[in-house]
């Protein structure tokens, strides 16, 4: 590990401007993933402008009827909180899938968003990889690649982003606001992640500096109904092969709405608008969801350890909307 | 670059100056002297650091000490009240819930805050909304941040039952 300073963040301007004037700053949330990164070798920062404290801890209503969630909101506060649970059961759901409990005690909501992938060649420094080191080659794609994407890949890189968090706020429409040194924006959770392409080491539309204050999730009727199904080599404390979130309307057996995002299948959470334009009007059946599924997995292309991940995502999102729809019966 | 901390570490205040690449859990061990939170994987997957945190459990692994000045720290050997062991504690002991021990100061903290959780009804991906009573795949979902190589998990899930009563 390289030596770094380390200061405390007052302010969020304060905290922006640090890092924005300093090539080789990092804010720091939790920690669990950038300081695993720091002893790894991976992330070389020599700064870290620590924000876990800033005053981005709260989970509060919105006047339009949609909440707002601080980014140092810890995982495991946001996943407990009353209002979350009731009103996007998702959300809840996607974030105790993940990780452990000790670990939602630290990890906060920005941190979950910006986690790196789990790809073992990003994390191992003896081995090529485009993310960490733009130009060095891909050693997943003659390598393990049974957790890696399906869908929007590139000849560069081929990693999955791992946050469930992420995959339930790409179905729930949510807002992220992100406080750069001169403005403001806000971005849809669906822009923020993006695709490889041939810039693997950027997972994010994020700037250097730019900072996820919040993130508003609106208030959308259908999410009272949703659900978050993770498929994983083991039953706990393990990463997605395949996730599903899910909320649907179903009214006397036509779907007349439906909100559907994959996760494990991309470099970004995978919002499946192909998917849901079938579903929409449809009857509410196994075979419909199942041609939904096929609909929006037909673009992919799996690689030689992970040619059941089309089939997977299918039988996961046609075992969430069962579930769904049953209880709409 | 060095940063002063000062942490409560089971009950005293303890100031230090640590590198600031200092983990927590190195700070507490190789600084403080503090042995009772192990190291194992020091990656954040086995648990045996895990500590309570102002109150939470937590790894300490992956989190710097130099975040942390202020904090409270306890650790499984703070837990115990004089001779009289934490109520966790004596479960282990009650229930044979150990082989090597390795992982069990790391473990009983967890089974502590886990305990303190659900106690203030925070749910589960056992439960999903609300949660129920705390039955074997509840303790096995919510100690699955704990691992124990010599297999102990039986005895570690009886203990934490008789903990619960």
């Amino acid at each position: 590990m390289i030596p770094f300073d380390y200061r405390r963040a007052d302010d969020v301007l304060g905290a922006v401007t640090l890092v924005h004037e300093h090539e080789n700053a990092a804010f720091l949330g939790g920690g669990t993933n950038l300081v695993d990164h720091l002893k790894l070798g991976v992330a070389n920062p020599d700064l870290l402008v620590d924000v876990s404290r800033l005053p981005l801890d709260h989970v509060e209503p919105l006047p339009d009827g949609g909440v707002r969630i601080g980014a140092a909101v810890r995982n495991s506060d946001l996943a407990a909180h009353p209002l979350v649970r009731r009103r996007y059961p998702v959300l809840s759901q996607a974030l105790l899938s993940g990780a452990s409990g000790q670990i939602r005690n630290l990890a906060t909501t920005a941190g979950n968003l910006l986690q790196r992938t789990r790809c073992v060649y990003f994390t191992d420094v003896t081995t090529p990889c485009n993310k960490r080191e733009p130009g060095s080659g891909c050693a997943a794609l003659a390598g393990y690649n049974r957790y890696h994407a399906v869908l929007g890949a590139s000849p560069h890189c081929v990693a999955v982003h791992p946050s469930d968090l992420a995959v339930a706020l790409v179905a729930l429409d949510a807002v992220i606001h992100v406080q750069g040194p001169d403005s403001a924006r806000t971005i849809r959770a669906e822009d923020l992640h993006r695709l490889p392409g041939d810039e693997p080491d950027r997972d994010t539309v994020l700037a250097h500096g730019e900072l996820i204050t919040a993130v508003d999730v609106p208030d959308l009727p259908i999410t009272a109904r949703s659900r978050y199904r993770k498929v994983r080599d083991r039953a706990s404390y393990a990463f997605a092969l395949v996730s599903v979130a899910a909320a649907v309307d179903v009214e006397d057996g036509t779907v007349r709405d439906a909100r559907v995002a994959f996760g494990g299948l991309a470099h970004k959470p995978w919002r499946a608008h192909r998917a849901e334009e079938v579903l929409r009007g449809a009857p509410a059946t196994d075979d419909t969801v199942r041609q939904a599924a096929e609909a929006e997995l037909a673009a992919a292309t799996p690689l030689p350890d992970n040619a059941f991940k089309p089939r997977m995502a299918t039988g996961a999102l046609v075992a969430t909307l069962r579930e769904l729809t049953r209880e709409q019966a | 670059m060095d940063a002063e901390i000062t942490l409560r570490v089971d009950g005293t205040e303890r100031t230090v100056v640590v590198d600031t690449r200092t983990t927590l859990l190195d700070a507490l061990r190789e600084r403080l002297g503090v042995m009772s939170p192990k190291k194992g994987c020091d990656h954040g997957q086995c648990g045996s650091c895990t500590v309570l945190l102002d109150g939470r459990r937590v790894i300490t692994c992956l989190t710097l000490a130099a975040a942390h000045d202020g904090a409270d720290v306890t650790t499984a050997a703070g837990l115990a009240d004089g001779a009289a062991l934490h109520p966790v504690q004596q479960a282990f002991l009650d229930q044979d819930a150990f082989q090597c021990g390795y992982c069990t100061p790391g473990q009983i903290c967890s089974a502590v805050g886990m305990l303190d959780e659900a106690g203030r009804g925070w749910p589960s991906a056992v439960t999903g909304g609300e949660p129920g009573p705390l039955d074997d795949a509840e303790i096995r979902e919510r100690m699955s941040g704990n691992l124990c190589r010599c297999g102990a998990y039986a005895g570690i899930v009886r203990a934490i039952e008789q903990a619960a009563r």
